[in-house]
């Protein structure tokens, strides 16, 4: 019976341990381009499933940034390079409304061009610099019909235990993203503060969702 | 096109009579608070005349229709990117745009179907201004014309070159270059209708959202997609 019980125990541990390996080993080893091909067809294929959401449904459009986009993103990071310098004074309670207010006027601005997901596809470009780097470039071309999209991501590795890449920047067509909101940013910032920020982008995020 | 210049210039000299201080000055963009008026002249107008008649074009004209004239200006444009393409010596493209416009002039029916997009036959828009560029010519500082919007000062200085060189004004008959002018400005609205909404929607300031996007586009494009890489300052990042 003992020798059971042990038993149990070891084939207990050895399932988990063999369960839990390839996880593991897919968060260390996957490669950046990987990383950038697989998110952004589960995206895309997410957004293909469901009309409700093309049509601009703000709440299934909402929960998909939650479940499929939010996870891949390094967002403190990125609110951190919108906000600048003045990131640094902001309380813990600052940094969490600045990030949940940009979350929500990134989505909210964005969710009409998902109308226009169709049958697109994702070609990853071949990787300029060394896949030991800790941050990089990662370079694609959305194809849609005969039309060319170039969209680059910045990746950062994130340290330690957890899911490897995190995209902290986005690039459309040679505009990154989060450099067009640092200026306007800074101008709330230098006069009106930090709280003047975040007042003007909940009131932005309210009269977006009154249209 | 002299009295086109004379009225441009009457036009921005009443809208320069109010101007405005500037809060966060950006070193590209000296001339801002003259630039912020002439903007939000730009963007009544734009308001009051030329959004309402691209949306009802859009809703009006059924998509084949407004997809051809889209093309068939395309075309037009893709014979002035071959003559820049040429002055500027890059071989590839200017191939690629000679070969554009032939085919879709043929083929295409007069261009009104892009055939050659389909063929894979990439498009490299160029202008003058772009060959300036090319030529070592700096951007200079940011600039808004009446009407015409977002430039630079050597896109301002290139511009009368540009505009002779538009296919649509060499029609001799007024009629129809007009007739051509105004259904190109209204394709060209209508074209940006989502991403002027996606603006409105985004921007806490509007001036200074499309200059951005406007001054990286360019260095995008002047260093033909591949900018050397500017990773963002390190300032506001997130202490551990």
């Amino acid at each position: 019976m003992a020798v059971d019980r042990t038993r149990l125990r070891c084939w207990v541990l050895f399932l988990s341990v063999w369960m839990l390996l390839p996880l593991a080993a897919r968060a260390q080893d996957e490669a950046p381009e990987a990383f950038v091909k697989r998110v952004s067809i589960d995206v895309l294929e997410s957004i293909k499933a469901d009309k409700g959401m093309r049509n601009g449904d703000v709440n299934r459009v909402m929960a998909l940034v939650d479940t499929r986009i939010m996870p891949n993103l390094d967002f403190a990071r990125m609110t951190a390079s919108a906000v600048g310098p003045a990131w640094r004074q902001a309380s813990p309670e600052q940094r969490t409304r600045l990030q949940e207010e940009f979350k929500i006027l990134l989505t909210r601005t964005y969710s009409g061009a998902l109308a226009q997901v169709g049958d697109q596809s994702v070609e990853v470009k071949p990787l300029r610099g060394s896949p030991d780097d800790k941050e990089l470039v990662v370079r694609t071309d959305v194809k849609n019909g005969g039309d060319v999209i170039q969209m680059d991501y910045r990746l950062v590795k994130t340290p330690g235990q957890g899911s490897g890449w995190k995209i902290y920047n986005l690039n459309v067509m040679g505009v990154w993203l989060v450099d067009t909101y640092r200026t306007q940013f800074a101008q709330e910032i230098n006069s009106k503060g930090l709280d003047g920020l975040i007042a003007s982008l909940s009131e932005r995020n309210k009269s977006n969702a009154k249209k | 096109m002299n009295l086109r210049w004379r009225r441009m210039c009457c036009v921005a000299l009443v809208v320069l009579s109010g101007c405005a201080t500037v809060q966060t000055p950006d070193a590209r963009d000296p001339w801002e608070s003259m630039n912020r008026s002439v903007f939000s002249f730009n963007d009544k107008l734009d308001r009051i005349v030329l959004k309402p008649v691209a949306t009802v074009y859009r809703d009006v004209v059924p998509g084949f229709a407004r997809k051809g004239v889209h093309n068939f200006f395309g075309n037009l444009s893709d014979v002035w990117s071959a003559v820049n393409n040429g002055l500027a010596g890059r071989k590839k493209e200017t191939g690629d745009s000679i070969s554009r416009v032939f085919v879709n002039t043929t083929i295409g029916v007069l261009g009104l179907f892009d055939v050659a997009t389909e063929l894979k036959i990439e498009r490299h828009k160029a202008d003058f201004g772009t060959t300036l560029g090319r030529w070592g010519v700096q951007p200079g500082p940011y600039v808004v014309l009446p009407l015409l919007g977002p430039n630079t000062l050597r896109g301002v200085a290139a511009f009368p070159v540009d505009y002779s060189a538009n296919l649509t004004n060499q029609f001799t008959e007024a009629a129809t270059r007009d007739t051509l002018t105004l259904l190109n400005v209204i394709d060209t609205r209508a074209t940006y209708l989502g991403a002027s909404n996606a603006v409105d929607g985004a921007a806490l300031d509007g001036y200074s959202f499309i200059r951005d996007v406007y001054l990286q586009r360019q260095r995008y494009l002047q260093y033909d997609g591949n900018p050397p890489d500017e990773d963002p300052p390190a300032d506001g990042e997130p202490q551990p």
